[in-house]
């Protein structure tokens, strides 16, 4: 078999060397236009897990390579002049000069034909192969030959980095951030020999800007970062090789082969080097391709499945790293908003960003971390203000939270019915929201705030244990164009939204639009329809704090009555409360106002936020974290964010966690505590959202049972009994 | 969870005779249910039709379609074709569908392959309502129609489930993809504001013993041709032994899956009888088993 590899990196070197061992009568040469022992980049790394691969894969390399790489099993985070180390994260680093002479040096021991400093300009000159290997880098010709077939789509990032190297000894994995007046810069710095580091410089394209980057030379530029990053130098030089500002190209490709054509490394896939994984993805490449190829050796039908093969394992691999990046990337093109993080919890989220890791993990990893982290969480009191920290702390879910006039002992919501939610351990409880008008119920068995309901609440509360540390909250809300359909559990199929059949009562909204094409077309509210329910909302809240309620949570998402207002897909209001955002916000506005106004300024009042329609044309996020700012200033305590459902196509890309990302901006770009669900099933979940600052509260679901669901069925028939005398009671 | 097997109505080649003595025998145990895959433009039996004989010939085990390629069908004729055999077969009927993924299907049907999508919302849309209103009948007991289950793997799925099904049809892979998924139906459930938890079916292919292990490779290659390289995956995901049944099963169990559907891809009564004795013996084990805590389902 004759195979021609095209670049000489280290995907392509390592490649030649395993195809040409398992099969020494191949014909393999790779073919590089630069020479030997030109260096571009400095030192690269790999985690343990991939040098054992390395192990299997080819012992002398791997032993050549140990001997070579300096071991260390730190992160360290300087940030604010703090430095937070966490260990438990084994990685080598090695010059990238060595690591291409030590596989430069294992082909040629097994006769591998290296032909270097040899500019290819067109495929055609390569002569005859039965299978080329595209090893050629991000902009290779292979891979730009074979567009159409391989399908490659490239997504430049939008941060500038430069690649420097430095004299400066580390001895570990090392972020820095320095922020002067241009902006804020981020070093990732690793060592890869006992004396160099490799010396990475990132920042935004307009910080980039204002410093002058943009038009300075090389010299200038390391002028520029020695003067910023010179309390982390001391005494140490950057040093250049080509060293240019650039950004990150991330490069994703449908297809990996085609015909006798195969790429590895780089040349098919880029991940944001932050995560630090771009020479370990390609060499594993390498590895996946030779045993591949091993398995279905010679004849040319088979060489098709052993690509194929190749292709299969890698690509969901790659990919699932891809994403992982992906996340890092956009983490440190989005640092800004995470700047008013004290360093744990910065250093925390750092660490999870990518979602990969957690606190267990981390926990693990480094049980004195572990413990700085949960010391930290109870050591911050109301506001911010420090406390001392304890000695001794529990996970940072347990850390009691200030908010407003009210203290919770931990930080874990449970939603739950009024009969078991009184004796179990959660912080906060959240009963199912209680409509302000029976107009406003979303089915006829919905919780009205009626004297009725605060009277059974009141008695309810009452009756609490003495001792009972669970917060409890009130949640109002008004159906709007959602309402009058039939309870789940009463009527089959038992979906969402579906009409009463009879007995529906019109429905208010603020434009005539109906929710789904089978509902009801709502009443587009009138001034005084407005008034009348601003005033509903004021005296539910008012029964609400006289039932004895600790919290308020106004509901203002899911395309319910308030939320429709919010969105320009279901407010087509020609008046002052439609139109633009600000317009769309005022009736919102003027009920948070109003029940501001009657609520205890000590109990915390909060708000149940839309911060995305998931639909075109809707509110969106950005929107959304602007109202989370402007709700702060009316005094609001406490955002739980909600995505979709403002019409009944929007809905939000689910899976575990599926709020987080919205909580995370609107907390730290608002600057206003938040409460966050979206389905975390684990405490480990909710305590890295916790600990990075992600959210200050989470909602703990309980995974769906039989039992559960049969006590739901249990509670809503007893509850509709009761409702059936509710027009009386009222 | 419920173990079910599939019919060899979709393997070229086998008689349609072969698919009602499977059927037969499946009556009899350890299965839960016997499950139909769904292609227009391949050499196999038509779902409904096949399932339709099937009912008349069972008397206890659920039918489904796992999945249906809906699309292809106008609402109201899939309405009162699913109907209709839920009613025959005394409303042992699982519609399960989803868009599928061959063009060829569509092009064999006059159907659109590019408005798919918006076609099967369509179709979630309408089909409770004709169930419900009967209006072109039959009715059955069960006003909300047969038990609706959603497969497929874009993002936009799992809100599906939620708001239009009663539970998530998984196309197949390891314990952990199946995991993954359902954790995303249950998330959209829950948010979704739905009580209780969706339906969980998850599916395998078996093909026991080595001497028949290359055939069945070869009809899964076929089979899933179109879709090029991953058709080898899956054909190497094939279950050949016991133990890798046995393994499958346990993991599944673990994940909260409710039905496991087990298709043949060797299409001969021996297989039936191969995996039955298998299935029988986890069956059992599991009815011994104290009850579990601590499973994430």
């Amino acid at each position: 078999m004759k195979i021609t590899i095209l670049g000489a990196g280290p995907a392509g070197l390592y490649a030649a060397l395993l195809l040409k061992k398992n099969d020494p009568r191949a014909e393999i040469r790779v073919i590089e236009r630069n020479p030997a022992d030109a260096t571009y980049g400095w030192g690269v790394v790999f985690s343990d897990r991939t040098l054992a691969a390395f192990q299997e894969a080819d012992y002398t390399s791997y032993k050549a390579i140990s001997e070579s790489f300096v071991i260390w099993d730190t992160i360290a985070v300087r940030y604010r002049e703090t430095e937070i180390r966490c260990g438990g994260h084994i990685i080598a680093g090695i010059a990238r000069k060595r690591l291409l002479g030590i596989l430069q040096d294992r082909c040629r021991e097994l006769g591998v034909a290296l032909e270097f400093e040899r500019e290819i300009n067109d495929l055609a000159d390569l002569g005859e192969y039965d299978l080329l290997i595209g090893a050629d880098g991000v902009n290779g010709l292979t891979r730009r030959t074979y567009e159409p077939e391989l399908g490659p789509k490239i997504e430049p990032g939008r941060a500038k980095f430069v690649w420097f190297g430095s004299d400066l000894l580390l001895d570990c994995f090392t972020f820095l951030f320095r922020e002067n007046e241009h902006g804020l810069f981020q070093v990732h710095a690793y060592p890869f020999t006992g004396d160099h580091s490799t010396f990475i410089v990132e920042c935004g394209e307009e910080t980039w800007r204002r410093a002058g980057l943009d038009r300075a030379s090389e010299e200038e530029s390391i002028a520029y970062c020695e003067r910023l990053f010179a309390p982390d130098l001391r005494n140490a030089r950057l040093l250049s090789n080509r060293s240019l500002w650039v950004s990150f190209q991330t490069l994703r490709t449908a297809r990996w082969h085609t015909g006798n054509v195969v790429l590895l490394g780089d040349a098919v896939h880029t991940a944001h080097f932050s995560i630090g994984s771009g020479t370990k993805l390609a060499m594993e490449d390498s590895i996946a391709l030779a045993n591949a190829l091993s398995q279905y050796p010679d004849r040319y039908p088979d060489l098709e499945r052993a690509l194929s093969e190749y292709e299969l394992q890698r690509k969901p691999v790659v990919e699932t790293l891809q994403a992982a990046a992906h996340e890092s990337r956009v983490y440190f093109e989005t640092l800004s908003r995470h700047l008013d993080l004290e360093p744990v919890p910065f250093t925390f989220n750092l660490l999870t960003r990518s979602g990969r890791v957690t606190y267990d993990d981390l926990r693990l990893r480094d049980p004195r971390f572990g413990e700085l982290v949960d010391r930290w969480g109870h050591q911050v009191g109301r506001e911010g203000r420090r406390r001392t920290a304890p000695a001794v702390a529990a996970s940072p879910a347990f850390a009691p939270l200030r908010l407003a006039g009210l203290t919770l002992t931990n930080r874990v919501a449970i939603t739950a019915a009024e009969g078991d939610a009184l004796a179990q351990g959660a912080g906060l409880l959240l009963p199912t929201p209680c409509v302000v008008s029976t107009d406003g119920q979303v089915w006829r068995e919905s919780d009205v705030a009626s004297p009725e309901w605060e009277a059974t609440w009141k008695d309810a509360l009452k009756k609490r244990p003495r001792g009972a540390h669970s917060a409890i909250a009130a949640i109002l809300t008004h159906a709007g164009r959602r309402g009058a359909t039939q309870h789940p559990y009463e009527f089959q199929p038992r979906l969402p939204d579906r009409p009463l059949r009879e007995g529906a009562w019109p429905l208010l909204a603020p434009s005539a639009l109906p929710y789904t094409p089978k509902s009801q077309i709502p009443r587009a509210m009138t001034l005084e329809d407005m008034q009348r329910v601003r005033e509903e909302f004021v005296s539910a809240a008012r029964r609400a704090d006289a039932a004895g309620f600790d919290l308020l949570l106004l509901h203002m998402a899911h395309g319910y009555l308030l939320a429709s207002f919010l969105s320009p897909l279901t407010n087509q209001r020609t008046d002052e409360y439609g139109g633009a955002l600000e317009s769309r916000l005022r009736f919102l506005l003027e009920v948070f106002d109003a029940v501001r106004a009657i609520w205890p300024r000590e109990k915390p009042l909060g708000v149940a936020l839309n911060a995305d329609d998931c639909a075109p044309g809707g509110f969106t996020f950005e929107d959304a974290v602007a109202v989370a700012r402007i709700l702060k200033e009316h005094g609001c305590d406490l955002i739980q964010p909600l995505a979709g459902q403002t019409v009944p196509n929007g809905a939000p890309i689910y899976g575990p966690a599926f709020l987080t990302r919205y909580s995370d901006r609107i907390r730290n770009e608002a600057g206003i505590l938040t409460l966050v669900g979206g389905y975390l099933t684990t405490m480990n979940e909710v305590n890295t959202i916790l600990a990075a600052g992600r959210a200050d509260l989470c909602i703990l679901s309980q995974a769906p049972s039989t039992e559960r669901a049969i006590r739901e069925v249990m509670r809503s028939i007893s509850r509709w009994s009761t409702m059936k005398n509710r027009e009386t009671a009222l | 969870m419920r173990i079910g097997v599939g019919l060899p109505s979709t393997i070229p080649g086998a008689p349609a005779s072969l698919t009602l003595d499977w059927a037969r025998r499946a009556d009899a145990g350890p299965f839960s249910t016997l499950a139909t895959l769904d292609r227009l433009a391949y050499d196999s039996l038509d779902s409904l039709t096949a399932l339709a004989a099937v009912a008349a010939v069972t008397m206890r085990v659920r039918i489904a379609t796992n999945i249906l390629v809906s699309p292809l069908y106008a609402p109201a004729a899939l309405a009162k074709a699913a109907a209709s055999l839920d009613a025959l077969s005394g409303e042992r009927f699982t519609l399960g569908i989803a868009v599928g993924a061959r063009k060829e299907d569509y092009d064999a049907a006059g159907v659109s392959y590019a408005t798919r999508g918006r076609r099967l919302v369509e179709q979630l849309d309408s089909l409770r309502d004709l169930w419900e209103e009967g209006r072109h009948g039959p009715r059955t007991e069960r006003l909300a129609g047969p038990q609706l289950l959603l497969g497929g793997t874009s993002d936009h799925v799992f809100a599906r489930v939620a708001r239009y099904a009663d539970g998530y049809a998984h196309g197949g892979g390891p314990p952990r993809a199946f995991a993954r998924a359902a954790a995303r139906a249950c998330a959209a459930w829950e948010d979704l504001g739905r009580l209780g938890a969706p339906l969980l079916w998850g599916q395998a292919y078996f093909a026991l013993g080595e001497e028949h292990a290359e055939a069945g490779r070869a009809y899964l290659r076929d089979y899933y041709a179109f879709t090029g390289a991953y058709a080898e995956r899956i054909a190497a995901g094939l279950l050949t032994t016991p133990q890798a049944i046995t393994q499958l099963v346990r993991g599944y169990e673990d994940t909260g899956c409710d039905e496991l559907i087990l298709y043949p891809a060797f299409a001969d009564l021996a297989q039936f009888d191969r995996l039955a004795e298998v299935v029988a013996r986890l069956v059992e084990a599991e009815t011994q088993q104290p009850a579990s805590v601590g499973r994430s389902s």
